[in-house]
C-alpha cells in the first residue's frame, strides 16, 4: 500500500502513514464517517421513497395530459373536474381520446381484524387507452360490476392471502359495506398515504363511492393523436377551457409539480428534507472533527515539516489524502449498513426503499467534497503560524 | 537571486536585531540590539543562561520566526519583509536540529531522512533512498533503517534528526542543544558527526549548546544575556 501509494503521488504518503499508524483512533474515524454516510442515506432514503410513492401513482393510469381542478396539488387533495370539459377536450383538434379518471382512499376493514388504506382507481374498462398496457386485460373484465384488481402488496395483507385469485375463484370480500370480489391482482404497494392499490371500473367506483357522481370525476384524461406533439395541444386545451376552474399540463409536468408541492410545500417533505440537511450538517461536524483532531495532533510534526522548507501546498496534500482515505474507506461500511437498513424499513413500512446506485455514487461524491472541505478549513491554522510558534 | 548566497562569505549577517513577545500591557523586549556576522564554514557556539534569548535569535536567523525589527540577511537575502514563499525557499537550504527530535512518529527512520530530499520536490525514488540510507549509515544507524522512532532510543532519535537535517547538504545548519536530551556516549557521537560532516562539506554550523565538548571544537563562542550579547569570543 504504501510503496503503491509513493509511486502514485512521487512522495511519501504521509497522510496515509499517519491515519494507519493510530489504528484506533483510524478506525474510529471511519465509524465517524460511516455514521454520517448512514445518517444521510436513511434521510435521503426516506425522502425518495416520498418522491418514489408521489410519483408512481400516476403510472396507474394511462393517457397523455391531464385536466385537473386548479386548486388539486396533487391526484387526491382537489375538487372535482366537471365532465363537460371532458367534451370540450374531445372537441379540440390534435385529441385522439379523453376519459374521466376517478381516484379516492376508501378503508379496508380486513376480516382478519386489521384495516388498510385503499387508493382506489377508477377507470372505463372500455377505454383501454387509459389503462397501463400491462393491465388492459384485466381491466377489461372489471365491466361486471363490484368487481375489482386487489394490491397482492397491500400493507399489512399476509402475504400470499390472494394468490390464486381469478374470475374462476375470486377473492371476496367487503368494501364501504358491498360484498366486492377480486378477479386479479395488482402490485404496487403501499405510501405515504395509503397501504396498497385497488382497481375498479368507474361504474363500480360510484358505487363504492356513494356521495360521488360520474358527472363530476378527479380528473380527466387526454390521448393525443400519434404524431402531435402533447405540448401543443395542452396549449390549444388551456386555451379551450377556463383557466380559472381547471388547470391542463401533461401527466409528467403534473407529476412532476406533485412532487415539487409534497416536498417544498407539505410538512412532511419540508421536514425530510431538513433531516438530509441535517445529516449533512452532521456528518460534516463529525468529519471536520476528526481531520483538524488529527492536525492538532500533528502540529508539532507539521512544525518540523514547515521549518524544512514544507509549504502550505504540501499540509493541504497530506490532509486531503488523509481526508479521501476516510470518505472512501468509510463510505464503504456506511453504504452497507445503510442498505441494511434500507431492507429493514421497507420490510417493515412497505415503503419503496432501495439503495440506488445514483444516490450511492452522489453520497460519495459529497462525502469526499466535505471531507476535502473541512480538511482545508483544518490546516488553515498551520498557514498562519511561525514554525517557531509550533514547537 | 537562489545564488547570491553560495558566493557570499558571510551567509548569516544580523544587524540592529530586536525582538518583542506579547501585545499590549504584556508586550516584552526579549532581544536588544543585536548584531553578528557568521563566517562561511564555521561553528558558531550560542551560549547564556537560560531566557537569556538564544533560541530566539536563532529561530529568528533561521528563517523560523518574523522578523520585527532590525535586517537579518540569510544566504544574501532580507529576511526583514520577507514574503512567505521566499522563506519556504530559502528554508529548503538549511538544516535544523532541535532539542526534541521531532521526528514524525509513523515514519520510519529512512522514511523521516526522506522527508529532508523530498521537500526539493519529485525525483529519483531509488537514489534518494540510497542517500538516506546512507548517511544512517554514517550516524551509525545503517541496522535500524526501517525502525520506527518509537523502538529506537533517544540518542538513536536524535542521530535520524540530524541525519535528517543534513541529507541535502544544507548551506547552514542550525542546532539548539541537540545533545541536551543525551547521554554521553551518544552526545559525543552527535557532535563528531556534526563538526565531520560540517568540515567535509564547508557547512555553516549555529548551535546554542553549553555541552563543553562543543565548545571544545567552536571557532567562536557568543554569550548572551537578558537579550543581549555580552561576549563573543573567536577560538584559534
Ligand atoms: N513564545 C514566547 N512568548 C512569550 N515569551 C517568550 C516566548 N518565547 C520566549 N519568550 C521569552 O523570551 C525570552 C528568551 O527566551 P528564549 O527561549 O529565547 O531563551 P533561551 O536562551 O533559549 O532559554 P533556554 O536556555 O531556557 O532555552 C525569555 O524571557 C522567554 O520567556
Ligand atoms: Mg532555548
Amino acid at each position: 500500500m504504501t510503496a503503491l501509494l509513493t509511486r502514485l503521488m512521487g512522495r511519501l504518503p504521509i497522510g496515509w502513514l499517519q491515519l494507519a499508524h493510530s489504528r484506533t483512533r483510524f478506525l474510529a474515524a471511519l465509524a465517524g464517517v460511516a455514521f454520517a454516510n448512514i445518517l444521510v442515506f436513511v434521510q435521503l432514503g426516506i425522502l425518495g421513497a416520498l418522491n418514489d410513492s408521489t410519483v408512481a401513482p400516476y403510472d396507474l393510469f394511462g393517457g397523455d395530459i391531464m385536466i385537473s381542478s386548479v386548486d388539486a396539488n396533487t391526484l387526491t387533495d382537489g375538487s372535482n373536474v366537471a365532465r363537460t370539459r371532458m367534451f370540450q377536450a374531445l372537441g379540440t383538434p390534435g385529441v385522439a381520446d379523453a376519459a374521466p379518471l376517478f381516484i379516492g382512499n376508501i378503508e379496508w376493514q380486513r376480516e382478519d381484524g386489521g384495516s388498510s388504506t385503499l387508493q382506489v382507481v377508477g377507470l372505463d374498462p372500455d377505454r383501454p387507452a387509459f389503462v397501463p398496457a400491462s393491465l388492459r386485460a384485466p381491466v377489461a373484465g372489471l365491466r361486471i360490476s363490484d368487481t375489482v384488481l386487489l394490491d397482492e402488496s397491500t400493507r399489512g395483507l399476509p402475504a400470499g392471502a390472494l394468490d390464486g385469485a381469478s374470475s374462476a375463484s375470486p377473492y371476496r370480500f367487503e368494501l364501504a359495506g358491498r360484498a366486492v370480489e377480486a378477479v386479479g391482482t395488482v402490485s404496487v404497494g403501499g405510501g405515504f398515504t395509503a397501504d396498497g392499490t385497488l382497481y375498479a371500473s368507474d361504474q363500480t367506483f360510484l358505487r363504492l363511492f356513494g356521495s360521488r357522481s360520474s358527472a363530476a370525476p378527479n380528473h380527466v384524461l387526454v390521448t393525443v393523436e400519434d404524431g402531435i406533439d402533447p405540448g401543443v395541444v395542452v396549449d390549444r386545451l388551456r386555451a379551450v377551457l377556463p383557466g380559472d376552474v381547471v388547470k391542463v399540463a401533461t401527466k409528467t409536468d403534473m407529476a412532476a409539480a406533485d412532487l415539487t408541492y409534497q416536498t417544498t410545500e407539505r410538512p412532511t417533505g419540508v421536514i425530510f428534507g431538513f433531516g438530509v440537511a441535517i445529516g449533512i450538517v452532521v456528518g460534516l461536524v463529525i468529519v471536520y472533527q476528526v481531520l483538524s483532531t488529527d492536525v492538532a495532533d500533528h502540529l508539532r510534526e507539521y512544525a518540523t515539516f514547515k521549518a524544512m522548507g514544507y509549504g502550505q501546498r504540501f499540509f493541504l496534500g497530506i490532509v486531503l489524502e488523509e481526508a479521501v482515505i476516510l470518505a472512501v474507506l468509510g463510505f464503504v461500511p456506511g453504504v452497507a449498513i445503510s442498505a441494511a437498513i434500507y431492507s429493514a424499513m421497507a420490510a417493515a413500512t412497505g415503503l419503496p426503499l432501495a439503495m440506488g446506485v445514483d444516490r450511492a455514487a452522489m453520497v460519495l461524491a459529497g462525502t469526499i467534497a466535505a471531507c476535502v472541505v473541512s480538511g482545508a478549513i483544518a490546516t488553515r491554522r498551520l498557514a498562519a503560524a511561525d514554525p517557531a510558534d509550533l514547537f | 537571486m537562489d545564488g547570491a548566497g553560495h558566493h557570499s562569505a558571510v551567509p548569516v549577517a544580523v544587524t540592529g536585531l530586536d525582538h518583542f513577545f506579547g501585545t499590549g500591557e504584556a508586550r516584552k523586549q526579549a532581544i536588544w540590539d543585536v548584531s553578528i556576522e557568521v563566517a562561511r564554514g564555521s561553528l558558531t557556539v550560542l551560549m547564556g543562561p537560560s531566557g537569556s534569548g538564544k533560541t530566539t535569535v536563532l529561530t529568528l536567523m533561521g528563517c523560523l520566526r518574523d522578523v520585527q525589527h532590525g535586517s537579518v540577511r540569510l544566504l544574501g537575502e532580507e529576511l526583514n519583509g520577507a514574503a512567505e514563499a521566499r522563506r519556504v525557499a530559502l528554508r529548503r537550504r538549511l538544516g535544523f536540529i532541535f532539542q526534541a527530535h521531532n521526528l514524525h512518529e509513523s515514519l520510519s527512520a529512512t522514511q523521516n531522512v526522506l522527508m529532508g530530499l523530498q521537500v526539493h520536490g519529485r525525483g529519483d525514488n531509488a537514489l534518494r533512498l540510497r542517500a538516506a540510507h546512507h548517511i544512517l549509515g554514517l550516524v551509525g544507524l545503517g541496522d535500524r533503517l526501517d525502525y520506527l522512532p518509537g523502538s529506537l532510543s533517544g540518542g538513536q532519535k536524535q542521530r535520524v534528526a540530524v541525519a535528517r537535517a543534513l541529507v541535502s547538504n544544507p548551506e547552514v545548519v542550525f542546532a539548539d542543544e541537540p545533545t541536551a536530551a543525551l547521554d554521553k556516549e551518544s552526545g559525543a557521537t552527535v557532535v563528531r558527526m556534526l563538526k565531520t560532516l560540517g568540515r567535509k562539506r564547508g557547512t555553516t554550523t549555529i548551535m546554542v549548546t553549553h555541552d563543553n565538548r562543543i565548545l571544545d571544537l567552536a571557532d567562536r563562542i557568543v554569550t548572551l544575556e537578558e537579550g543581549r550579547i555580552v561576549k563573543d569570543v573567536r577560538a584559534r
